[in-house]
């Protein structure tokens, strides 16, 4: 802090900025991983962009609205949302096995 | 038209016959005010029935939100005043008790929202009538305090209240409160200044959030850590810096009111005292009565009497409660000699607030002078001059003999007419 401001000064209302990972690598609380089989998949199938339902219902905001939808594992908490929101039956939720 | 003429017509214009609460609706009509919300309660109701007309009558540009609480009033102002909004609104007692939980929202976000206050009594019991409980209640929450003692005081406390809340070296919200009845529904010649005066001394608002443009920021008030926050979009406070930023905004502001006190005086040819406090006839003097308020009004009065029976005494009047001006104070008491206060109010469990936070500021002189507190006036018993006249005589008679204490003494109570007061009428014990 070198300009002429007083310290305090620059500190004013807590302000939101949206950041990826929040709260830490909330990745690591899941005990389930979900799994995208992108021959059932309808982006992927159709090749253009569609459906999205993982997309847009996804809490945390970890599923990508790409061909094909990319999920961030490091901060999935493995609700399973996307699972039973998926109409085509594409995404399977996995064990995570514990080392 | 000589130009003596013209004076004379240019005051026609603008004095105005108006009741504090309507004083307090002007300034906030010429002050441009864009948000009002606000819920009714006595005897502040007034101030926004006032405003709502200037609406409907297209004085004033603004929007008034209905809405059912105080609680809510003081949100919508919070959430307008951070889209930018130049906002304020108005509340009595339980009033402003019920919008406390959104108070230190308004201060910690910083935010330069003005409530006018037509301070009444707390109940239980149910009295509308006014004493300084409610006023007091808020001290520790952030907000600028000032208090009033006349309609024309009020009308430009809350000119001066925006420039000094939205200043950037302050950013504070700030409350002007003045007693109820005896101000608020009082009327008295009030000078309406010239709106390009007004334009002038108070621009537009330049906030420091802007929530109406969410490409720039997207919100306000995630949840804050203990900790710093360090992260590749950029590094955030905790809770605590935030704090420390506060407080010492609020310490600061003490140089920054007196400035816009000083300008405002400058610009328009009125001041109060030093925009801190205000000294009558003080400069001989060795005793100082100090109050707020009405109670300072009723000891104008009282001190004339005093003086013809030889005592040299004077008055300081607080116009600014927060942030609590301790230096101007102590600068001002370290040569005198004995101090009364008379607190229209009780820090309920320990004395009257006025009084022990003046103990505690001259705590470090190193020739302390005598002070006593006495309480006056709760739930609008009048503050008589004999009752302040009677205190004062008291207080020297107890500092002779060497008394000092911290228990309360009350003045103008009339236990002596309840002779015939049994309870066993209202109330059956088993």
């Amino acid at each position: 802090m070198t300009d002429s401001k007083k310290d305090y000064q620059k500190i004013l209302g807590s302000v939101q900025k949206p950041v990826i990972g929040e709260a830490g690598k909330t990745g690591t609380w899941s005990s389930k991983k979900p799994i995208i089989d992108l021959s059932k998949c309808t982006p992927v199938k159709s090749g253009k962009p569609s459906c999205f339902n993982c997309w847009l219902y996804c809490p945390e905001a970890v599923v990508s609205r790409t061909i094909p939808p990319q999920i961030d594992l490091e901060h999935c908490k493995g609700c399973g949302i996307c699972m039973e929101e998926c109409p085509v039956k594409a995404i399977t939720m996995e064990e995570v096995k514990s080392e | 038209m000589t130009a003596i003429e013209e004076k004379k017509a240019d005051l026609n214009e603008n004095i105005m016959i108006l009741t504090g609460n309507h004083a307090a609706a002007h300034a906030f009509r010429q002050a441009k005010v864009g948000v009002i919300s606000a819920y009714p309660i006595t005897p502040q109701s007034p101030v926004v029935e006032k405003i709502a007309e200037f609406i409907a009558e297209g004085k004033l540009k603004a929007r008034f939100v209905k809405v059912e609480s105080e609680h809510s009033a003081l949100a919508v102002c919070c959430a307008a005043s951070a889209t930018g909004s130049r906002v304020g609104t108005a509340t009595s007692a339980h009033g402003l008790e019920l919008m406390y939980e959104m108070l230190p929202w308004a201060a910690g976000n910083r935010l330069p929202i003005i409530i006018n206050l037509a301070t009444r009594s707390l109940g239980a019991p149910w009295s509308v009538w006014t004493d300084h409980s409610d006023f007091i209640t808020i001290r520790d929450v952030g907000w600028i305090q000032f208090m009033c003692e006349n309609n024309q005081e009020i009308y430009d406390t809350n000119l001066q209240a925006f420039k000094i809340a939205e200043d950037p070296r302050v950013y504070l919200p700030a409350i002007v409160a003045y007693d109820g009845y005896i101000l608020s529904h009082t009327m008295m010649p009030v000078k309406l200044e010239n709106q390009d005066k007004i334009d002038e001394f108070l621009p537009p608002l330049n906030h420091h959030i802007n929530l109406s443009d969410i490409s720039q920021v997207k919100g306000i008030d995630p949840v804050t850590t203990p900790h710093i926050v360090k992260r590749t979009e950029g590094t955030a406070p905790g809770y605590y810096e935030y704090r420390y930023a506060l407080q010492k905004s609020l310490e600061s502001s003490i140089d920054i009111i007196k400035e816009v006190h000083d300008e405002f005086a400058r610009k328009f040819g009125r001041s109060y005292g030093n925009g801190i406090y205000k000294k009558i006839q003080t400069e001989d003097a060795d005793t100082i009565i100090f109050a707020m308020g009405s109670v300072s009004s009723q000891a104008r009065v009282a001190i004339k009497k005093l003086r013809e029976e030889g005592l040299k005494i004077g008055i300081v009047s607080l116009k600014l409660f927060r942030p609590y001006p301790f230096k101007e104070l102590r600068e001002f008491f370290k040569d005198k000699e004995n101090i009364i206060v008379f607190d229209r109010d009780i820090g309920y469990g320990y004395e009257g607030v006025l009084s022990y936070e003046l103990k505690a500021a001259l705590y470090s002189l190193k020739e302390r002078p005598n002070i006593k507190g006495f309480i006056v006036g709760l739930g609008g018993r009048d503050v008589k001059t004999e009752h302040i006249i009677t205190g004062v005589h008291k207080a020297l008679d107890e500092f002779k003999q060497g008394i000092f204490t911290n228990e309360t003494d009350f003045l103008g109570l009339r236990l002596d007419e309840l002779s015939d007061y049994d309870e066993s009428t209202y109330f059956k014990r088993g």
